[in-house]
């Protein structure tokens, strides 16, 4: 009789372990080059071999054993400076994305569930948003705004989060007249409530595959905006400013190749790590 | 506990408005539910019946129209506040949805989802919450219910699953229940098991039930009085036991004269021929008349308002005559 509980009790069955969909090369490669640059940027300070803005030896040295991606022209070590880059950053994108994601999934699903003037408010506002190419238009609220990474962030914020507040829109629409929901309703539960516990978490899963893959996306516009000035000041360890810096040097290609490196790697890894999430999440398209 | 029907419906009309025009679901209803009865409503698919109830407990989409008056137990419901709304549904008015694999949270486990609805209705604490999840689903006769409160709706089987639908209407001891063809979506035996569990909780709770149903064999073994349903109006309505046995309306006689029977094997099945009329626009006189082999030339033109026959309400001008049936 117990071996028969145990059998059927539900409880055996959920032991924590990561799931099969999930064991994919693409998805473990973007997870450990990710987990990589977490790494780095939580203890850069206690390793790195110099600091990011110190003088070291020869200006425009190239790449050897003691500075392994050479030095710049004011003579810094340039692997220290592409570490000390990912705290700028990494930190930023993450902000970008985690707070465009909270304000899209709001107002998005905010439009799919109440409807109405609500929906058409939101929904024109995005589409005017989202009809500038996004480059473009946080350029334009970055150099309204002034140079500097604070401001870079609130533009990249702006042109970010209507991509959400669509996804969520679709997927709460979707969502809203499946049977569950009218149940929940039918048990006497508030609009709110629904949406937060019965529609949501079911809305959920593209708003974060989309954000993985978004985060290479922003990754790459922080260093784009700060390559055109609109971002981190050159001294500050930069991939994009470093880029700007580098482009100068032709012959010494290290300065600019070594953070170009950097924004592929993360680009890549967030990219294999998203597609791979798309794929063990789209249950049609599983074998 | 008093005389006074516990649910009052009176010329309840419902509209959908639809891309090109609207349809007329629920045409001038008029519904008496009085308390410990298990009242059926019985019709083909679109005759308004789901329509119906969904109007009562206001949940139907925002293209609804609805007109007429729902009296609970004192209460109009029709056009009454949210939180009006809110506090009967699932308070004092428990229901069933049709398909059980579709009614559940599939994120949510299955005692989380019945102690929301108590929590929703009652202030206790999430544990004495869990408790009465429990208590509950060994009410519904849920197997091993202390462990499978942790289980996720994709773990339980679909008779299981209504089960726990069952559970959820119940959660607040409801003064009525809503059962929504409770049985549709499930294999002959489980439907069996499920309504021998709302016979149970009939007869312990002495609960109303209004059940939903185009399952004349559900009718039989559960309901005390059918409400026949055709096109948006009832047709006919009166105790189970006479409906069986001396149905009037031409319609109602066709419905069980189309039931295949076991037990007569030389008794050939009689369809109804035809077809449902459109809602789309509104039918001149009886609705049914344009299928009707006894139809009058009257039968076009004059809609025949409930009269009673014998011991039930027959909406048809041509009787009486004799027997139809057979």
């Amino acid at each position: 009789m117990t071996a028969a509980a145990s059998v059927l009790s539900p409880s055996v069955a959920r032991r924590w372990r990561v799931p099969k969909e999930l064991r994919r090369a693409p998805i473990i490669l973007g997870a450990l080059v990710a987990m990589a640059w977490l790494v780095v940027v939580i203890t850069v300070s206690w390793w790195a071999p110099y600091g990011p803005l110190e003088s070291v030896g020869k200006r425009l040295d190239a790449p050897s054993a003691k500075h392994w991606l050479g030095t710049d022209a004011l003579s810094r070590d340039v692997f220290t400076r592409v570490l000390y880059g990912a705290r700028q950053t990494l930190p930023i994108s993450v902000a970008v994305i985690v707070s465009a994601v909270v304000i899209g999934s709001v107002l998005g699903s905010l439009a799919g569930y109440v409807g109405g003037w609500v929906d058409t408010a939101i929904m024109r506002f995005v589409d005017v948003t989202v009809a500038f190419p996004p480059i473009f238009l946080a350029m334009a609220i970055a150099a309204a705004l002034g140079p500097g990474l604070r401001n870079a962030f609130f533009a990249m914020v702006i042109v970010w989060w209507p991509i959400y507040a669509r996804l969520l829109r679709g997927q709460v629409l979707s969502i809203k007249h499946r049977d569950h929901i009218q149940a929940a309703v039918s048990i006497g539960a508030k609009p709110s409530r629904i949406l937060r516990k019965h529609v949501l978490p079911l809305s959920f899963t593209p708003a974060l595959i989309n954000a993985t893959l978004d985060l290479g996306q922003v990754v790459i516009l922080t260093a784009t905006l700060s390559f055109l000035g609109l971002g981190a000041k050159p001294p500050s360890p930069e991939w994009g400013a470093m880029i700007t810096e580098g482009a100068k040097f032709f012959y010494q290609w290290w300065v600019a190749v070594a953070p170009g490196l950097a924004i592929l790697t993360i680009g890549l890894a967030f990219n294999f790590l998203g597609d791979g999430l798309r794929d063990a999440f789209d249950v049609r398209g599983r074998r | 506990m008093t005389d006074e029907p516990l649910l009052v419906v009176h010329d309840l009309d419902v509209r959908f408005s639809v891309a090109d025009g609207s349809v007329h679901a629920v045409r001038g209803l008029n519904l008496t539910v009085h308390r410990g009865e298990v009242a059926a409503i019985v019709g083909e698919s679109g005759s308004g019946k789901s329509a119906t109830m969904l109007a009562v407990l206001g949940l139907l989409d925002p293209n609804a129209t609805v007109s007429g008056s729902a009296c609970f137990d004192g209460t109009e419901l029709l056009g009454a506040p949210n939180a009006v709304l809110r506090r009967h549904r699932g308070g004092r008015i428990g229901m069933i949805f049709q398909d059980p694999m579709t009614s559940l949270n599939p994120v949510l486990t299955i005692g989380r989802q019945i102690a929301e609805a108590v929590i929703t209705h009652q202030s206790v604490t999430p544990s004495q919450a869990e408790a009465k999840a429990v208590e509950l689903l060994e009410t519904v006769a849920l197997p091993d219910a202390a462990n499978r409160v942790r289980a996720y709706p994709h773990e339980l089987s679909g008779g299981m699953r209504q089960r726990v639908m069952i559970a959820m209407a119940l959660a607040n001891d409801p003064d009525i229940l809503i059962a929504d063809e409770p049985t549709t979506a499930l294999d002959v035996t489980i439907q069996a098991q499920i309504l021998s569990v709302l016979r149970d909780l009939q007869v312990a709770r002495s609960l109303t039930i209004v059940l939903i149903t185009h399952d004349l064999g559900v009718v039989a073994g559960l309901a005390d009085s059918v409400h026949v349903m055709y096109a948006g109006t009832i047709v006919e309505a009166g105790p189970v036991v006479d409906m069986f046995h001396r149905a009037n309306h031409p319609y109602t006689a066709g419905l069980l004269a189309s039931i295949p029977r076991l037990d007569r094997p030389d008794v050939e099945l009689v369809p109804i021929g035809g077809m449902p009329p459109s809602l789309r626009s509104d039918p001149d006189g009886c609705a049914f008349a344009p299928r009707c082999r006894y139809a009058v030339a009257a039968c076009h033109v004059v809609t025949p308002p409930l009269r009673r026959v014998g011991a039930l309400d027959v909406a048809c001008a041509v009787l009486p005559f004799d027997r139809i049936a057979g």
